[in-house]
């Protein structure tokens, strides 16, 4: 609650429908204006200095516990810095193939829960519906068609994983140097027989996501939105690479921040900022400081970042989304869904391609070189880059852990977007449950994962608090 | 649903890396460990919507999680399909699933929720506390029990502690799949 005499203070805890525990808190004047909004995370990971001390082979299993949803991108991460430490500094084709492969089954599942049971209750019912229709629930019954999708699509991506890395959750495939096992000729003709069918749903999907935003864009483009630079790994030649590449970043007119920088130097570029008020650190880029260094990531930034895409059906429809803003990076947040189905269909493109590659089924799986006693692994995970980083001692242990989270990447990104939408949809108004969605939406548009920890019953139900200038409760919401 | 030879799946979810989060997983690996007839076991580290799909198959479901205040040691209640979701993230509830396999594809399995207090969430480790590590041996017992008999309803009245200890070959043994 705010000190100032004059300001109210509106608290959101926590943020539905997004991973972990989160708490938005929006700052009133007395004259209902809104003076400050901000995301604050309220869990503190620690997970840096846990692994600490612990022999560096299993941080490519022991970093998936981070998250129960996008576990390959914490794995494949871990294995590329486990990769530099062992001196693998090129893998066999086989086992860069499966990781990618696993990736791209990552990115699909991924991309597909996110639209089809996260985002869809808010595009299919409106941002400010009744919340006991807007949900999973709600969109199982009157599009029971759709709501099948996602799960099969989810299902898919899940069994790519299980067959890439061997189990669905916390497998094991990537190993340092390369990887533990390839894919069978029967694993990949299962696998095979859906590749149609889940072509034919990314691209409905993506129709879904493209037809809705280009409908409501007049009122979509300025929600949650503002200019920012953009950042990504991207391939040598300029194409999205959503497993390996060099850095690029650009500003919000497209220029060039900096472009194919060696992610293992990217302490020289990338630094963090800790704020008093969110255990989530704020990361910018060096040379043009917090204050104007800060940037997104996630599949809003790779459209923006790349020149390219490699596969075909993915490119003709990034073309298409390039046009809404001429040849400029799009800064629009909600565009973020539509770009986020671009993805998703072209990792079903590059999943395809993977499996009709004999290189799956070869037996050369690991290499390696001189020891080394620092790794880092980069990736671009379902919501953006994502960062491990580890120093070991002569022992083979973790002496120092550093992981920047996509989420964390978006932090400043994410608390703009509330800032922005508290500013134009609650200022001067009656607070309602339905204007507070508007915020979520916002949100969710990054589909952060704000802390991967704990998630046993008895959760605390979304509380909203207003206090007055004095300190006074004025009213309290809460959904269940 | 031929009584006895149910065809039942349990599905034990959590995070091992969060303490007694670890619960359900520890649970799943006990059961899969005594190879009991007709069960079949799932780990993993939280619901998400395709488990609405797996459950379909089965004629009964046991969804076993942590609990942070529920019963001690452990409930066992019949879980009623979810209509609300106000508070879903990446993970739904076990009523949320439910309710979404009953939706989407005609499930007529029956619920149940095998809910196992727990104590210390928020630090990090792969380990239970002992108060847990009591309460986990108490619900594998029970648990084992019913699916060996079929009487789920009746057990779903009865909260039973019958304490037989498993907990040495469970938390060392735990495997998401």
């Amino acid at each position: 609650m705010s000190t100032d005499n004059k300001l109210k203070r509106v608290i959101i805890e926590p943020v539905t429908r997004v991973e972990g525990h989160g708490k938005v808190s929006i700052l009133l004047d007395e004259k209902n204006q809104v003076k400050q909004a901000r995301l604050h995370i309220v869990e503190f990971r620690g997970f840096e200095r846990f692994v600490q001390g612990r022999p560096y082979w299993e941080m490519p299993v022991l970093t998936q516990r981070l998250c129960g949803i996008c576990p390959v991108s914490h794995h494949l991460a871990a294995a590329k810095a486990l990769d530099m430490i062992v001196g693998a500094d090129k893998l066999t084709p086989t086992a860069e193939k499966m990781r990618r492969l696993m990736h791209y089954g990552q990115v699909f599942q991924s991309h597909a829960l996110h639209f089809f049971h996260l985002c869809s209750p808010d595009l299919l019912f409106g941002f400010e519906a009744d919340p006991s229709i807007r949900n999973v629930i709600g969109v199982a019954k009157k599009y029971p068609a759709l709501a099948v999708q996602g799960v099969m699509m989810r299902k898919y991506g899940q069994e790519v994983i299980k067959m890439t890395a061997g189990k669905k959750i916390h497998g094991t495939g990537a190993v340092p140097g390369g990887i533990n096992k390839n894919l069978s000729t029967a694993e990949r003709d299962i696998l095979l027989k859906d590749v149609k069918q889940m072509m034919d749903w990314s691209q409905g999907a993506l129709k879904i996501a493209k037809d809705y935003t280009v409908e409501h864009l007049t009122e979509l483009a300025p929600f949650g939105s503002f200019d920012s630079n953009h950042m990504s790994l991207i391939r040598k030649d300029g194409a999205m690479d959503l497993y390996h590449g060099n850095l690029r970043a650009i500003d919000a007119q497209g220029e060039k921040i900096f472009d194919q920088l060696n992610y293992a130097k990217y302490y020289d570029y990338i630094a963090e900022e800790v704020r008093s008020w969110s255990y989530m650190k704020f990361p910018f880029i060096k040379q043009l400081g917090p204050e104007n260094g800060w940037y997104r990531v996630g599949p809003l930034a790779r459209l923006n970042t790349c020149d390219f895409i490699d596969t075909p059906e993915a490119e003709k429809a990034r073309k298409e989304f390039k046009a809404v803003a001429v040849g400029k990076p799009i800064n629009i947040t909600m565009a973020s869904h539509w770009a986020r189905m671009i993805e998703l269909l072209h990792s079903m493109e590059k999943i395809r391609d993977l499996l009709n590659d004999k290189d799956l089924q070869g037996k050369d799986l690991v290499v390696k070189g001189r020891r080394r006693e620092e790794g880092i692994g980069l990736l671009e995970a379902p919501r953006g880059t994502l960062f491990h980083h580890y120093r070991v001692n002569k022992n083979d242990q973790i002496e120092m852990a550093n992981l920047i989270v996509s989420t964390t990447n978006n932090n400043e990104a994410m608390n703009r977007a509330v800032q922005k939408v508290a500013q134009d949809k609650l200022s001067g108004q009656k607070i309602t449950e339905g204007l507070l969605n508007n915020i979520e939406v916002a949100i969710r548009a990054y589909d952060p994962c704000l802390s991967c920890a704990t998630h046993a019953m008895g959760r605390m139900p979304l509380t909203v608090e207003i206090f007055d200038h004095e300190g006074n409760l004025l009213d309290r919401k809460e959904k269940s | 649903m031929k009584s006895g030879r149910a065809r039942v799946l349990l599905i034990g979810y959590g995070n091992p890396g969060r303490m007694d989060d670890g619960l359900g997983p520890a649970l799943a690996a006990c059961i899969e460990g005594l190879g009991i007839p007709g069960v079949a076991v799932e780990s993993d580290y939280q619901l998400t919507v395709e488990h609405a799909h797996d459950i379909s198959n089965y004629d009964v479901t046991i969804f076993v999680d942590a609990d942070t205040s529920g019963r001690e040691p452990f409930y066992f209640n019949r879980l009623a399909p979810s209509v609300t979701s106000g508070l879903g993230s990446h993970e739904v509830s076990p009523g949320e699933v439910v309710s979404l396999a009953l939706t989407l594809f005609g499930a007529k399995t029956r619920s149940y929720m095998l809910g196992i207090r727990g104590y210390e969430f928020n630090g990090f480790g792969e380990r239970l506390s002992n108060l847990a590590s009591r309460n986990l041996q108490a619900a594998v017992d029970f648990i084992s029990t019913v699916v060996s008999k079929g009487n789920f309803e009746e057990a779903a009245k009865e909260f039973t502690d019958k304490g037989k200890a498993c907990v040495e070959i469970c938390v060392d043994n735990i495997s998401l799949n």
